[in-house]
């Protein structure tokens, strides 16, 4: 059986033109998938939990939902963390496990785009979905990102590569990237500028400071010589249609989201000149969707406390890694993401001391050092979902083929938790 | 579910042409019935007080990527109002941006039991229904965009009309979606190059069309289409002051289309409050609602609602990415510009409304006085255009500016002057009725949406309902802040026959239903346009035709309305 117009669940370019070829419940055949796809797609029965376990034994899934309950029930500070690598039903319950039990639900943004959102917050943001920057782009600059090793089909879908309405492709766009280091965007650009370690902020303040048409007297700055700052702020604001893509090189190196404020500051700037758009390379494919379900339920995008009774913010505090290392939780859950492999040491470590929840489908170090690990289907391969791309499109996951017998969604596991949260409280 | 009898209320129900008389209003299954049996029945005392139709809001942002960036940008806003949960409702934040429950629960607690989503972004449509499934026991229902898009300004290009009116019918379809939104008619498309379009005869980039080809084209196949709303028209040039000119030029655009049977309107007028400015500039704006309200007096084909200024500070939102752009230049607060492609684009800028602002006060000033110059109540809704011109939690206080000219009075007197001066308030002495006060804010609104079964208490409408405390044979306009009161928080709100709102305080969160538009293509035609689509799709869309189109798993609970008309 083929199937066309599948979503790809595995990064946040959420690519919709995939097509698989299914056998006796298999995946046989993929088209259109990048490297990364097609290994998670076509090895996506590998190294599954087998089971439900509690501590390490098999037990059924009904025995480790009601295990869960109890410990979360009882749990004074429990946190809910993840929730990139799934959809946004289990996002919305996970959502409602940390209201209804007083606790804190984080996700994976607090340890990637969070500066991001930090500055959308401080000074906003001009941005464009994927299409329009296809169809008009023709300067694109990629800012301590590395799309030829986390968003493979982002250049050739649709940054860079293809012929868009009033851009002729390759040959229409103009390609700067920003980088310490020569990564392999930086090989494939026309134009590598190479940034001090650490330095980005200052380069985005000079950028924006000669586009604003001050005077400057630095003659170098962040190891570039001034009249090269100058030719590329010369070159950003001659472009009909600028974009930046950022990524984690911008948003979690010093100054982390000054760095992005400077950005916006930057594209705001030039936006007074011609048209500029900055848009976040966002790595799970749906920590987008984690944000965006987040901010309706709550107003806030991560980082939400409930013991008030109501949603609180604040990132420093209410963020996963800071609450790790603490110690200031006592019992987590965690879903589509693996803090155990991800976190600090410190934040790792305090893992191993209270009771964790893991809602998983394969074996992962988190899965290692929980006491309860329940076994899930993979959103976008064995069940259908909403998933949002970095862009913020909505799109519909699919299900190709059906999960392991006995094992169930992320969304439904969190609602019998929730449920049983729920009969528990009365 | 248990039938509800309203007893002995003042009812005001103006479809009905019902205008307080004392009445007993009967509900089983969801709808009004001539009666039921007392006996099985919950009997709700309504003596002394007020019953109307369940409020119905023609125009508001509850739903979608552009009310969620304004979430998401402004921590600061929701901190000054925390919702916490009960054992029924959800927790969340309130005031200007408020969290999707939250939503729900403070319409229904103000007895709103439908709102109109104004403003869906085509490609951003599966987002706007999954806020709407999680906005509680309203009935919502959203406007797609159209006044800037791809095969809209290219179907209009090549005068193909009939290939535009079936993309049409096909995009209300594909996106779940009720009426046909335009926003700054090819000024969006403009500003995807940085620029704007400025009035109905502007060049619009790349397509070598006007404003008003748009507007037009739009307008005729609306009507020809059949379907249930007029356009819903935010007029080119927002926030400009001299702008009133372009406001009466596009609806005279409007008068030159046939309405469907059964109507005599073409257009409908968005938040006009912000299109009815006379000046120059900023410094010497004033009020040209006269203008605009002279028009609409003389014309049968125009309904508007007002954006009604509120003295606060909120957050502006709209599909007008170079009105955004202007505002951030004019006030340097945060700014957020979100372009979408090959379709439209929104911006979001905090703004506070001062009362020590020339500006603003003459802004509050036109708001209320087209509400007062338009003397027919059908043809002017009241609305805040939530939360550009201030949160929806205000309309209690727009209803106390339109039924007292002491509220009024007593406002203007903490004013700058500039709004003495530079608009007729002062010398409006009218005040609205409770009637006139049921057209404004849900008898005229369910009329001008075609929602048949909203907005009245007659045998088989919607069983929605709300009931006010305050007795309106005694009330007087002095006692204005009484009315705030008892329309802040109903004594009873009953949405499809269930009790949801008792005393102000939410007691159920039924799911509404989503209404959207199945509007009939000739299978010929249609055929012919998928062709357009594939093709168009495949080389201009990031997303396939297929995965573009929202699942009906999105509608869990939804209400289709039947359109097309006869194509020759």
């Amino acid at each position: 059986m083929e199937q066309t117009d599948i979503v790809c669940p595995f990064c946040g370019c959420l690519c919709d033109d995939l097509e698989a070829s299914v056998e006796d419940g298999h995946i046989t055949g993929l088209k259109n998938a990048c490297a990364v796809s097609r290994s998670k797609f076509l090895n996506h029965g590998k190294h599954r939990v087998e089971s439900a376990f509690i501590d390490n034994e098999p037990v059924s899934i009904e025995d480790s939902v009601q295990a869960a309950i109890d410990i979360l029930s009882h749990a004074k500070r429990p946190l809910i963390y993840g929730l990139s690598s799934t959809e946004c039903g289990a996002i919305s319950k996970a959502i409602e496990i940390a209201e209804v039990t007083g606790g804190i639900v984080d996700n994976t943004a607090s340890v990637c785009h969070g500066p991001t959102i930090l500055a959308l917050q401080q000074v906003g943001e001009s941005k464009a979905s994927l299409g329009d920057i296809m169809n008009r782009a023709d300067l694109v600059v990629f800012w301590g990102a590395n799309p030829t090793a986390a968003h493979l089909r982002h250049i050739t879908r649709y940054s860079v590569m293809p012929k868009g309405m009033y851009v002729e492709g390759r040959k229409g766009r103009k390609v700067i990237a920003v980088d310490v280091r020569k990564t392999g965007t930086a090989r494939f650009a026309d134009k590598f500028v190479q940034v001090e370690p650490n330095s980005d902020y200052e380069l985005l303040q000079t950028l924006r400071a000669i586009v604003r048409g001050e005077e400057l007297e630095a003659t170098e700055v962040a190891g570039i010589k001034m009249e090269d700052i100058k030719a590329l702020a010369a070159e950003m604001a001659k472009a009909k249609y600028g974009v930046v893509f950022f990524g984690l090189g911008l948003t979690q190196s010093e100054g982390r989201h000054m760095n992005i404020d400077a950005a916006v500051g930057l594209v705001a700037e030039l936006n007074r000149k011609t048209k500029f758009v900055l848009t976040p390379m966002r790595g799970h494919y749906n920590v987008a969707g984690a944000n965006t379900v987040a901010t309706w339920q709550t107003g806030y995008p991560y980082a939400i406390d409930f013991s008030k009774g109501y949603p609180r913010y604040n990132p420093g505090e209410f963020t996963a890694v800071d609450l790790m290392a603490s110690g200031e939780v006592d019992a987590a859950i965690i879903i589509g993401s693996d803090p155990g492999a991800t976190f600090p040491a410190d934040a790792a470590k305090h893992l191993t001391k209270i009771p964790v929840i893991t809602l998983e489908q394969k074996i992962t170090p988190t899965t290692m050092l929980s006491k309860i690990v329940i076994p899930v289907a993979t959103a976008g391969v064995e069940t259908e979902g909403t998933a949002y791309r970095m862009d913020g499109i909505a799109l519909r996951l699919s299900k190709i083929v059906d999960p392991p017998e006995g094992v169930y969604s992320d969304e439904h596991i969190l609602d019998m938790i929730l449920r049983g949260l729920k009969e528990a409280a009365q | 579910m248990k039938d509800i009898i309203i007893k002995n209320g003042y009812v005001f129900d103006p479809l009905n042409a019902i205008d307080g008389e004392i009445l007993d209003i009967s509900m089983s299954k969801g709808k009004i019935v001539e009666s039921v049996r007392e006996k099985n029945a919950i009997v709700i005392d309504a003596s002394g007080k007020i019953v109307m139709p369940g409020g119905v809001d023609v125009h508001s942002h509850i739903a979608g990527s552009k009310i969620n960036i304004g979430r998401l940008m402004r921590p600061e806003d929701h901190r000054k109002d925390v919702v916490k949960k009960s054992s029924v409702t959800r927790s969340g934040v309130g005031y200007s941006c408020p969290s999707t429950f939250v939503t729900g629960y403070r319409y229904a607690e103000m007895g709103y039991t439908s709102v109109m989503e104004a403003a869906m972004p085509p490609i951003g449509a599966r987002h706007v229904h999954e806020e709407l499934n999680d906005t509680p026991i309203i009935d919502k229902a959203a406007f797609t965009l159209l006044g800037n898009n791809y095969f809209v300004m290219k179907y209009i290009s090549d005068g193909d009309f009939d290939k535009l009116k079936a993309y049409m019918a096909w995009l209300l379809r594909a996106t779940r979606g009720y009426a046909v939104k335009i926003v700054n008619p090819g000024g969006v498309q403009n500003w995807k190059w940085g620029r704007n379009v400025f009035g109905l005869d502007g060049k619009v980039e790349d397509y070598d069309i006007t404003p008003r080809q748009i507007v037009t084209a739009l307008a005729k196949a609306n009507e020809e289409l059949e379907l249930p709303h007029t356009i819903h028209l935010h007029c080119n040039n927002l926030g400009m002051p001299g702008n009133y000119k372009t406001t009466v030029e596009t609806m005279e655009v409007a008068k030159k289309i046939k309405p469907k049977t059964g109507r005599k309107t073409t257009i409908h007028v968005v938040h006009c409050q912000f299109n009815a400015l006379a000046g120059d500039n900023w410094r010497n704006v004033k009020s040209g609602a006269h203008h605009v309200s002279k028009y609409v007096n003389a014309n049968e084909h125009v309904t508007l609602d007002l954006g009604q200024l509120i003295f606060t500070n909120t957050t502006t939102m709209t599909g007008d990415g170079p009105w955004q752009f202007a505002l951030w230049n004019m006030t340097g607060n945060k700014w957020v510009n979100s372009d979408v492609e090959m379709e439209a684009g929104a911006g979001v800028v905090p703004y506070e409304f001062k009362k020590n602002n020339p500006a603003n006060t003459v802004q509050w000033g036109i708001g209320l006085e087209l509400a007062l110059l338009i003397k027919d109540p059908w043809k002017v809704y009241m609305t805040t255009d939530h939360p550009n011109g201030g949160p929806f939690t205000y309309y209690p206080k727009v209803m106390a500016w339109l039924m007292s000219r002491q509220a009024r009075t007593d406002t203007m007197r903490e004013l700058n002057k500039a709004v003495l001066k530079r608009t007729g308030l002062a010398s409006n002495y009218r005040e609205y009725t409770f009637n006139e006060l049921a057209v404004a804010t849900r008898a005229g609104t369910a009329q001008a949406l075609g929602l048949k079964d909203k907005g009245h208490l007659g045998v088989g409408a919607d069983a929605d309902l709300a009931m006010y405390d305050l007795d309106p044979t005694e009330w007087r306009p002095s006692k204005y802040k009484e009315l705030e009161k008892a329309f802040a928080k109903a004594a009873y709100t009953i949405k499809g026959g269930q009790v949801v709102v008792k005393n102000g305080e939410v007691k159920a969160t039924p799911m509404g239903a989503t209404h959207w538009v199945d509007a009939k293509i000739p299978e010929a035609i249609e055929a012919d346009l998928m062709k357009d689509l594939e093709r168009d799709f495949n080389q201009y869309y990031t997303v396939s035709l297929r995965n573009y189109q929202v699942e009906d798993e999105y509608l869990p609970v939804q209400k289709v309305h039947k359109a097309g008309g006869e194509w020759k």
